[in-house]
């Protein structure tokens, strides 16, 4: 292992990392760096533990469609590759310098999480470097699997607080010939949260399906993948126009889809996990605030982007739109440091189920070495 | 057992849902995995999540291990009671507490059948996750194994599907994984409930997400010389970017078998059937129905038949599903294996089944979900026949390996149970299996919930695993710190 700086630790095996993290007090894990603003601000930035010498594409198993990467592969490079065979990892976050361990770890998706899920639905195994010294897997190398504890969900979204991710298998799709997004736009917010929603009920089997508001004025985007792409966009353009809405179908559709994902980043970023209904009343109390939105429809999933403030009144914005929002959890994501260190960018937590993450924490990493303090409840 | 803990079940559960009767016992001895029977101290029927916790409560008192169990249709001995245990029967928590389909969620209690979720969310909409058992199996058996069925390799598994649980801990208290909303903040506990056997706590109230119904349907049967020109054509459909809804394959012992059942008319001298269903939107099937068909007939298919109709249709499903009960007519016993391989090794893997069939004189029959890869080998044995049983649970161990050894799995849906922990080190080493007893030390330090099933041999939790074994004492201290 080489060390760059006397505080960077650059593995380039599992079995390096494991030992690095055994003989070190405590680590902050970086991957391509793109969300170290993420979480509660680090007890220590001492030491840091990088995957980027673990950047090996292991395996594509083309017939399989399966893939094993190590966490240092960046996203881009391994779409890239799976591009060459048709194929595609059905994440798609911004960040294009995000590594596929960063990405797994922080949990982050983009709009094919409409259809294909989150990280957590797409990683079929893993290997970790734990705290003790060892190097354990999880899950398998096929689509299917229910041997052994799915450790590969508990790693994912864990931000790295039980240990490094060194490898992820991943099963991948075909990735669909032609697209064609079905766009409806309109002024008020309450006719495009129900215009998404009424699409999210009926059997479309869109790619994506994303709504989004700025300033006075949002839109419903259905994204459409596959032979029949243009006829099933026609079809959702239709739908919005009966539902209101000024629309148009889109071929050309990626600079649009490329917005949708810039537009979850921000100087503040508030992330609301709420539900279907609460989509309406959401855009309303980010008109209100002159936040721009971004939100996955059927998931209920939004992405609050803040407007610039000076960090104590950016704080205020935060405890109101959380109290606006309650009971929908919202994360802070990106944030200036001196907001993160004055609220709690994870929200109140509920003490049973915190309990229970502590009593997690502390069987796979007793002493704290792995990202301490920047978890949900200081973990 | 102290009679105190038989009084306290009592007073909870009420006289009546208490047995202890050697007799009534004898019921509940096994899960579907019939193989293995034993007796539990008691068995109790709650009926509500605080007379759950009112029994956890009670065992944890008194130091004793209990076992959940929802319908008992399990097939790998997970539900098998423990001798000196408790059984938790849950077939009495049956209501649908919510069925919210603005929001595409559903809540209920763990008793209620898997069929009974997409009937009450019907016809708009659907619950994915079709275990051939749908019409028993419980949502908490389902959660506990992962299960999944015929239509998961385009819609996934159960843990694709739960979103939300309220479980009660092996101490009795209850903590509240996940909800109705996606990505709350923290582990992704009830991700990693799912499929944990029953070992982490029980299941009292499931939230799942259901999805609108396609929008049309169509099914087709292309029969073929053997299951490996039927695996060429399941990958050439995988490959050309087709996702079926299901891909099921049988070969011809099985369709001898269910046609006994199912009287489909199918013909009499072909090697294998590929059952393949597309559904969604109906240009998206227009547009590959034909494909998918070519792909079949190029790929060597003698014949392939459209189903005409919903009738039709039903024939089908009917000759894949009589599969497992038909196997009863032909062989007196037999023993379902649950294996996954890659789908490219499908061809080899196959003629080392055959192989091992030949050279241990037991018929095996395979119905499988080919796009998944999921085989279910079933053995065929007699056991009236001194020595059969043993050699059938011996061939179905060297067809687990053999489908390890090709880079898969010991079980795909069934789950590890009783059954297949001996398998685990094959595909688990020392360090991944101590990885797995943190976790489940971090829900049940005193192992009460389900003591003897998934992991290999049994461990404690005081005990630190591996090489770094001076810590306990350490950890221990830290974890009341933190
Ligand atoms: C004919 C037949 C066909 C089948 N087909 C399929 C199939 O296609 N796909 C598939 O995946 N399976 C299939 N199975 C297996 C079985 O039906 C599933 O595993 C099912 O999920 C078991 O549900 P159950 O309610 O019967 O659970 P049980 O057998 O009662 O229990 C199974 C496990 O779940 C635990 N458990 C039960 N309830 C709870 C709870 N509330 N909280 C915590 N733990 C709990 C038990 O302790 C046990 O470990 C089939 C079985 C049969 C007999």
């Amino acid at each position: 292992m080489s060390r760059v700086a006397a505080q960077q630790l650059l593995p380039t095996s599992a079995e390096e990392a494991a030992a690095a993290l055994h003989e070190t007090q405590a680590v902050r894990i970086r991957g391509g760096g793109t969300k170290l603003g993420w979480g509660r601000p680090l007890e220590t930035t001492a030491v840091e533990l990088r995957s980027e010498r673990l950047d090996e594409l292991v395996a594509h198993n083309e017939g399989d469609l399966t893939a094993v990467l190590q966490a240092g592969v960046s996203l881009a490079r391994a779409q890239e590759a799976f591009a060459a065979a048709g194929q595609m990892l059905a994440l798609d976050p911004p960040d294009g310098g995000a590594t596929i361990g960063g990405v797994v770890a922080t949990g982050d998706s983009g709009p094919l999480r409409h259809r294909y899920g989150a990280p957590r639905d797409l990683v079929l195994g893993v290997q970790v470097a734990l705290p003790d010294g060892a190097v354990a897997r999880a899950g398998s190398k096929v689509i299917k699997n229910v041997a052994g504890y799915d450790l590969a969900k508990l790693m994912s979204g864990a931000f790295g607080t039980l240990g490094l991710l060194t490898e992820v298998t991943v099963r991948l799709h075909p990735r669909p010939l032609g697209w064609c997004t079905a766009v409806g736009r309109a002024d008020d917010p309450h006719v495009v949260a129900q215009a998404a929603v009424q699409l999210a009920h009926r059997p479309l089997e869109a790619e994506a399906l994303d709504l989004r508001w700025e300033g006075d004025a949002g839109a419903v985007l259905a994204r459409f993948g596959g032979s029949s792409a243009k006829r099933r966009a026609e079809a959702a353009r239709i739908m919005l126009r009966d539902a209101g809405l000024e629309v148009d179908c889109v071929v050309e559709d990626e600079a649009l889809w490329a917005t949708q994902r810039d537009d979850q980043r921000g100087s503040a970023v508030l992330r609301v996990s709420a539900t279907q209904e609460r989509l309406g009343p959401l855009l309303d109390v980010a008109r209100e605030h002159g936040a721009r939105v971004v939100a996955r429809a059927a998931h209920g999933l939004a992405w609050l982007g803040l407007r610039e403030e000076a960090a104590d009144s950016l704080a205020a914005t935060v405890a109101q739109v959380r109290a606006a929002l309650a009971p929908s959890p919202c994360v802070l994501l990106d944030a200036p440091a001196a907001v993160r260190a004055a609220i709690d960018p994870w929200g109140p937590a509920d003490p049973a189920q915190l309990e229970l993450m502590r009593r997690v924490k502390s069987r796979f990493d007793p002493k704290r070495r792995c990202n301490p303090g920047l978890f949900v409840g200081g973990i | 057992m102290p009679g105190s803990l038989i009084g306290t079940l009592r007073a909870a559960c009420g006289e009546e849902h208490v047995l202890t009767d050697h007799h009534q016992l004898r019921t509940y001895e096994s899960d579907g995995l019939l193989q293995h029977a034993v007796v539990p101290r008691a068995a109790v029927l709650p009926a509500s999540a605080a007379e759950v916790v009112a029994v956890v409560r009670a065992c944890h008192e008194h130091g004793v291990p209990w076992v959940a169990r929802g319908s008992g249709s399990g097939l790998s001995g997970g539900a098998l009671p423990v001798a000196e245990g408790v059984l938790v029967v849950l077939t009495r928590l049956r209501r649908i507490v919510e069925v919210d389909l603005p929001n595409q969620r559903l809540v209920c209690e763990p008793g209620v059948s898997n069929i009974a979720i997409s009937a009450a969310v019907a016809p708009t909409h659907f619950y994915p996750p079709d275990p051939s058992s749908q019409i028993v199996c419980s949502i908490g058996g389902n959660v506990a194994e992962n299960s999944g069925g015929a239509h998961c390799f385009k819609y996934g598994f159960t843990t694709n599907y739960v979103t939300g649980l309220e479980v009660v801990l092996a101490d009795g208290t209850v903590v509240e994984l996940g909800g109705k909303e996606l990505d709350r903040p923290g582990y992704d506990l009830h991700g990693v409930f799912v499929g944990s056997e029953g070992t982490l706590g029980v299941a009292t109230r499931i939230t799942v997400r259901v999805v609108p119904t396609p929008e049309s349907v169509r099914t087709l049967v292309a029969f073929f010389s053997s299951p490996a020109h039927a695996g060429h054509a399941v990958s050439e459909i995988v490959a050309a970017g087709v996702v079926p809804g299901a891909i099921e394959m049988m070969d011809r012992l099985s369709i001898d078998a269910s046609e006994q059942m199912a009287h489909a008319g199918w013909p009499a001298d072909v090697g294998a059937a590929l059952l393949v269903e597309l559904d969604g939107p109906e240009a998206e099937i227009e547009a590959r129905f034909d494909d998918v068909a070519r792909l079949c007939a190029e790929a060597g298919s003698s014949e392939v038949r459209v189903a005409r109709d919903a009738a039709e249709r039903d024939v089908f499903w009917k000759m894949r599903k009589a599969a497992f009960p038909a196997m009863g007519r032909v062989s007196p016993h037999y023993y379902v294996q649950d294996s996954v391989i890659p789908r490219t090794r499908l061809t080899e893997v196959l003629e080392r089944i055959e192989q091992l069939s030949r050279d241990s004189g037991l018929q095996v029959a395979n119905v499988f979900h080919a796009g998944d890869g999921n085989l279910h080998p079933l053995v065929c044995y007699d056991g009236h026949v001194a020595g059969e049983a043993e050699r059938a649970e011996e061939l179905a161990g060297e067809i687990v390996l053999a489908c390890v050894q090709a880079g898969g799995s010991i079980t795909g849906e069934h789950g590890v149970g009783v059954d297949k922990k001996r398998y685990m080190p094959e595909m688990f080493a020392e360090a991944d299996l101590a990885a797995f007893q943190k976790l489940r030390c971090a829900f049940d330090p005193d192992g009460l919930a389900n003591p003897g099933k998934v992991m290999p041999t049994p461990r404690l939790c005081g005990e630190v695993p591996g090489p770094y074994r001076r810590h306990p004492l350490e950890a221990a201290g830290l974890a009341d710190r933190m």
